[in-house]
């Protein structure tokens, strides 16, 4: 009896190992990748920094009403972004964003808007097909390194959508909910609205005396916007693949990091435990022969 | 002479930043060269080929574009462009 316990403790030792092994495997993995997703999203950034300049000049300087910058009042329709991680094991990186998503959907519908679901990645895509609630695009593109001509997709789909007619399912607003990069520790779900457009972010207001550049516009600046504009939801869009991509790929490092040192936890009270048993085995058997030795005497 | 102040940028990665002398690139109205001291523009580009000259008359950057725009602004430049197809020239330029 004693010696079955010994070896079911044996077992389950080396099974953790191996598990402990997969967990550091994954980990390393996602450490390795993490920079050059971080790279990635450095490298884009002054893409989007120059559009996003670009955009607020042109916005401070005209008073051009463009489609993309102009509330939609004939349709209540809101579409929702959600973008996702293709694979799980990193921890609750696609709960939360999927609880984030729920929460923006619930808000909307508070509001009496009727909500279109884009989903990214695998694991949206699985949980909305499963409670059999309709997607009107989705995604799965290797969400741990996104490319950008996929964001170009989405954002084409996207910019479709909002300037369709109300009858072909035009959208009125369209949020994103990601993952925002924090830090390696903390990265939060976060929700934007990406159209209609209006505060552009990150550009200084001028100063009452600063004098405004006047702009030349080449060829006009409505061509301009329209150039621009859809060139700047493409960039936001692909930079918040970015962040989402190094949140994933941070949350699975960490998420495998704790589950390696779960496994060596288990591994060591498995191991106390085996310890014990094999003692108590000993123990047992000497008492046996002392007794049998003793019984001998006796007679 | 004053010196323009130069990024050329595509989606992915920056491709070139520096000082130069000219900047040449395919607007919507014909080919535009710029030099220090140009008014604030903003243009859209079409295909067609941006060329970056530094002081010394070099050509420091010359690639193909598919389409993006280009602002000039207190003679920074920057030239923004979706992708670019073929650089020649010294790319390494650029740390």
């Amino acid at each position: 009896m004693a010696g079955g316990s010994q070896r079911v403790y044996k077992q389950r030792i080396k099974s953790t190992q191996s598990l402990k092994k997969v967990f550091r495997a994954q980990e390393l993995i996602a450490a390795s990748r993490i920079g050059k997703a971080r790279g990635r999203t450095a490298a884009a950034a002054p893409y989007e920094r120059a559009i996003t300049r670009a955009v607020s000049a042109v916005a401070t300087h005209t008073a051009t009403d463009h489609p993309l910058t102009t509330e939609r009042t004939d349709t209540n329709r809101a579409a929702v972004l959600v973008i996702a991680s293709d694979r799980g094991m990193a921890g609750s990186y696609s709960a939360s964003i999927i609880r984030e998503t729920e929460r923006v959907v619930a808000r909307l519908q508070a509001e009496g808007k009727e909500v279109a679901l884009y989903a990214t990645g695998r694991r949206a895509i699985s949980y909305f097909r499963y409670r059999e609630r309709e997607m009107a695009g989705q995604w799965s593109y290797g969400s741990d390194s996104p490319q950008a001509d996929v964001a170009g997709e989405i954002a084409d789909t996207l910019l479709g959508a909002f300037l369709a007619p109300e009858a072909e399912g035009g959208v009125g607003e369209l949020h994103v909910v990601y993952t925002q990069f924090v830090n390696m520790v903390s990265q939060r779900p976060r929700r934007v609205r990406m159209l209609p457009l209006e505060v552009v972010e990150g550009v200084a207001v001028p100063g009452e005396n600063d004098a405004l550049p006047l702009y030349d516009f080449e060829p006009s600046p409505e061509a301009v916007l329209d150039a621009l504009l859809p060139r700047y939801v493409r960039s936001r869009i692909f930079s918040f693949m970015l962040e989402a991509a190094a949140s994933e790929l941070a949350s699975r490092q960490r998420a495998m990091h704790t589950a390696t040192d779960n496994a060596q936890d288990l591994i060591r009270t498995y191991t106390r435990l085996a310890n014990q048993a094999r003692q108590a085995d000993i123990t047992q058997e000497i008492s046996e022969i002392v007794s049998g030795a003793d019984a001998l005497a006796a007679s | 002479m004053a010196e323009l102040n130069v990024d050329l940028v595509a989606a992915v990665r920056k491709v070139w930043s520096g000082a130069a002398r000219e900047v040449s690139a395919p607007s919507a109205e014909g080919q535009v060269g710029i030099l220090a001291g140009h008014t604030p523009m903003l243009a859209v580009l079409r295909p067609g080929t941006v060329k970056v000259s530094t002081a010394a008359g070099q050509v420091a950057v010359e690639v193909h574009v598919d389409g993006g725009f280009l602002s000039v602004d207190d003679d920074v430049v920057t030239i923004v462009v979706d992708e670019v197809t073929e650089v020649s020239g010294r790319e390494s330029a650029l740390a």
